[in-house]
């Protein structure tokens, strides 16, 4: 069996367990009443938010040296077709996400400083209207993805429990080959 | 009989103060910035007035009375405007106003100059000083300055907003005022 590299692991598992984080951690600030708690968590959303976004770019430069192990045989093409796209999609929406948070925060008037030192520049200009468009984007994209990452678990299972074959243990360092290779 | 009544009011007023100048609302403006998390956020009072004498001759001589409308101050969005007039921050059911009188202006080295005076936000009345530039547009002046304000001494965010952490003490006011010598 053919593994995926240990770094390509690596930023596969931190990026989702980021991003299983910052999605519920968001969902739940929201409901918060005003408070300073709340402004401090709205600050560590978007740091967190924006540490996703960089580490997604590290993880594609990485893939483009590092391609991934081959799709097992006995897949029929419409399954390749799907794991390439739904993939994919991730993968954009992975960068997507973000980038709609950082653009809602900047058309709302509040510039982004990690972690309360570096300033993000700000694409666009405060602008409340173009805010309340940009809020529904942010959300209707994470919804979309949630709804990909559900897809890409049950692929992940199907693939293991029922196909038995490699795909979720190529994306583990220590889990045997379910057909002892 | 309402829109009278102030200008009679100027009228019998003017005696007392020399060649008052005339503040051009339009292009003149207090805005602000404050920082939540060390994010710089800009704010402006969208509503005050002024009395204003100034002659960079005669310095000592100046004076200025600002009067704010608290309900007319914009935090920098909706949701800290609905906050910012609560009891907590600056109360603007029992103090709708801020105030701001001057007790003495003088030059500064270098061609600026310096206003103190008596801040009054919220019922608490603090001494602050802010230095400022005046230049000439042909028979109007334009006053730019910008100081910093502590917002805890006025109690400005009480209970848990007293935490600096959050939402720095410091509150960065900034003035621009374009005003017209009056005809004598």
């Amino acid at each position: 069996m053919t593994r995926y590299t240990r770094i390509a692991q690596l930023l596969h598992w931190l990026i989702a367990l980021a991003i299983f984080t910052n999605l519920a951690f968001g969902t739940w600030m929201v409901t918060l009443d005003f408070s300073p708690q709340k402004l401090r968590f709205y600050s560590y959303h978007k740091w967190l938010g924006a540490s996703i976004f960089m580490l997604v770019l590290l993880r594609l430069a990485w893939r483009l040296g590092h391609r991934p192990p081959p799709l097992p045989v006995h897949m029929p093409a419409w399954e390749r077709v799907a794991a390439h796209v739904s993939h994919t999609v991730l993968y954009a929406l992975t960068l997507a996400v973000p980038i709609s948070g950082w653009l809602f925060s900047s058309a709302k008037g509040f510039k982004t400083v990690y972690f309360a030192i570096v300033p993000i520049p700000d694409l666009i200009a405060k602008n409340p209207p173009l805010a309340d468009v940009l809020k529904l984007w942010h959300l209707s994209l994470n919804y979309i993805m949630a709804a990909l990452v559900v897809l890409h678990i049950a692929a992940a299972l199907k693939h293991h429990f029922k196909d038995r074959d490699d795909v979720l243990a190529r994306m583990l360092p220590y889990v045997r080959s379910n057909r002892g290779a | 009989m309402r829109s009278t009544l102030p200008f009679l009011l100027t009228i019998l007023a003017a005696p007392a103060v020399a060649a008052p100048l005339a503040v051009d609302y339009a292009k003149s403006e207090i805005t602000f910035v404050s920082k939540q998390m060390n994010v710089p956020v800009d704010g402006q009072v969208r509503k005050f007035t002024m009395q204003l004498d100034f002659d960079p001759k005669k310095p000592e001589a100046g004076m200025v009375k600002i009067d704010i409308d608290v309900a007319s101050i914009d935090a920098g969005s909706d949701e800290a405007n609905v906050e910012l007039v609560k009891r907590v921050w600056l109360d603007g059911a029992k103090f709708p106003k801020v105030e701001f009188t001057s007790t003495a202006v003088k030059a500064l080295p270098g061609g600026r100059f310096e206003v103190a005076g008596r801040m009054t936000i919220k019922g608490t009345t603090r001494t602050v000083s802010a230095p400022f530039t005046a230049k000439a547009q042909g028979t109007a002046q334009l006053f730019e300055g910008a100081f910093l304000l502590k917002r805890l001494e006025f109690k400005i965010g009480e209970g848990p907003w007293s935490d600096t952490e959050t939402v720095a003490d410091e509150v960065q006011i900034r003035f621009k005022v374009l005003a017209n010598t009056a005809p004598k």
